[in-house]
């Protein structure tokens, strides 16, 4: 029997509050299952679970606040991911939930409270939050009442009120947040800091050759650029990627970079891309698309906000030349790059004109020195001049 | 498609991506990613969504010409015309076309 409990999405973050399960006793989940959404400073994120098993049954109502830690609903069959395949053959012996009317949802439209909520796809999930519809005005026509995109859809159709950031994310609630995660960096890492400026004329013209020949959706900006090329560097520079604990430093698993995001009307999160280093370019565009539309939506889930080993942050167009980072801890690292500039620059004995972009490392002196950080961001500047094999 | 369409369809489009402004009363003259704090990833949504629901091409040199809402409305109107003339001639292909590669290709 194992336990799904609420999860420390962050140093900052001892407790959660829970809005809604998303299955319900009976159901079979995987690992990457979406089980239910909880209310955090960071917004309401969809939580996901990292066994295979059955809900055996839910242990906290919705509506409660609870800390970091505390068993939310009870797991039969859960085991470790090596031992999914065999039960995978075992399945049927495991208890399969009727699939038609389970009892606590009534085809009957009425007031929703607590237990008796209505059973939400995924992706219908998704679509409300981005069209701000609200569910509990809607009437599921999936099975047992479940609520569709389709039904979404529709109700979007019918009337069609503007998304707020504010529906499903606390402005204030994130400042105290970033606060807290802050305060602590500071008052406990020894931050050391590196620049260097990065020409991009190679990178600018591969990236306005490539687009070219795309229609917009396929299109790349230079950030998913700047994140592979960091991406690929710390493939050479473990000691900037993972978490420093009591024991010292940790290296982290994988490559997962915490990718900063402005949130409109104030306030960031830094939601992991995993496994930067093994997606392709088109890859990681798409997840930065992907990635940027739910956090302005308050609609990440809780393993990318628990996940990232390193931060990158892109201050991107309309800003200054240089950032300073803040290491979030427990990371141990901060990339940052400033606005791409037109800049005089030296090419072979004369002065010409280049576009080029100022990168900054912050990291940790307890688990680097400044010797390797240099490496580090001299290894970043390298990987753009070659953008075509990044 | 008239002219007041497009400036509504945009306008439903900024209202997603700057669901906290209201688009519709924006001044048509001012810079938009000013106006709205659109960043790189907001305008390359914007249009991403723009070309997809008017079904044409802006390729990323004309972006420079999107800098105001009226801008796009003047960029947005003169590239629809620019598709109704391009479907009318592709009904008889000349042997040497040589307009912008996705019309060419329907051509040859």
């Amino acid at each position: 029997m194992g336990e799904f409990r609420m999860p420390s999405l962050g140093a900052d973050m001892d407790a959660g509050t829970l809005v809604e399960w998303l299955k319900r006793p009976g159901d079979r989940v995987k690992r990457g299952d979406i089980v239910a959404v909880v209310e955090t400073q960071k917004g309401a994120i969809e939580v996901d679970i990292f066994e295979e098993g059955v809900i055996e049954r839910w242990l906290v109502e919705p509506g409660t606040t609870v800390p970091v830690g505390t068993p939310l609903a009870l797991i039969a069959g859960a085991q470790p991911a090596a031992a999914v395949a065999e039960a995978e053959v075992a399945a049927p012996a495991a208890p399969t939930p009727a699939p038609a009317a389970p009892p606590t949802v009534s085809p009957v439209p009425e007031p929703r409270t607590g237990m008796s909520r209505p059973r939400v796809s995924p992706a219908a999930r998704r679509l409300a939050a981005e069209r701000g519809i609200s569910l509990d005005q809607l009437i599921g026509s999936g099975p047992g009442g479940t609520i569709l995109h389709a039904d979404v859809e529709r109700a979007a159709a019918g009337a069609a009120p503007r998304p707020t950031t504010a529906k499903r994310l606390d402005l204030a609630e994130m400042r105290r947040a970033i606060a807290a995660a802050m305060a602590r960096s500071k008052r406990e890492i020894p931050h050391y800091y590196l620049s260097t400026t990065i020409e991009l004329t190679r990178s600018l013209a591969w990236l306005e050759e490539t687009n070219s020949t795309r229609p917009p959706a396929q299109r790349l900006l230079l950030a998913a650029l700047l994140l592979k090329a960091v991406a690929s560097a710390l493939g050479e520079a473990r000691e900037f990627n993972g978490f420093f604990t009591a024991e010292g430093f940790q290296p982290g698993a994988g490559i997962h970079i915490g990718t900063a995001i402005a949130i409109r009307g104030g306030g960031l999160v830094a939601p992991a891309i995993r496994d930067a280093d093994k997606l392709t370019l088109n890859e990681l565009m798409a997840q930065l698309r992907d990635l940027v539309a739910r956090a302005r939506s308050g609609a990440l889930r809780s393993s990318e906000l628990s996940d990232p080993t390193i931060t990158v942050t892109n201050l991107g167009e309309r800003s200054v030349e240089t950032v300073f980072g803040v290491i979030y801890p427990p990371q141990v690292a901060l990339v940052g790059f400033g606005m791409p500039v037109e800049r005089p620059w030296a090419v072979a004995g004369k002065i010409a004109t280049r576009r080029v972009i100022t990168a900054t490392l912050a990291a940790d002196h307890r688990a680097s020195d400044g010797h390797r950080g240099a490496l580090f961001l001299a290894d970043i500047d390298h990987r753009l001049q070659g953008p075509e094999t990044l | 498609m008239t002219r007041d369409d497009v400036a509504a369809m945009l306008i439903d489009e900024l209202g997603r991506i700057a669901p906290e402004t209201d688009a519709s009363r924006l001044d048509p003259n001012a810079e938009l990613r000013d106006e709205l704090d659109i960043d790189s990833m907001d305008f390359l949504n914007l249009v991403t969504a723009l070309a997809e629901r008017l079904t044409i091409d802006i390729p990323e040199t004309d972006y420079p010409k999107l800098a105001t809402l009226g801008h796009v409305v003047d960029y947005l109107v003169q590239r629809l015309g620019v598709a109704a003339r391009a479907v009318t001639s592709s009904e008889q292909p000349e042997p040497h076309h040589r307009g912008p590669p996705s019309l060419g290709r329907e051509s040859s």
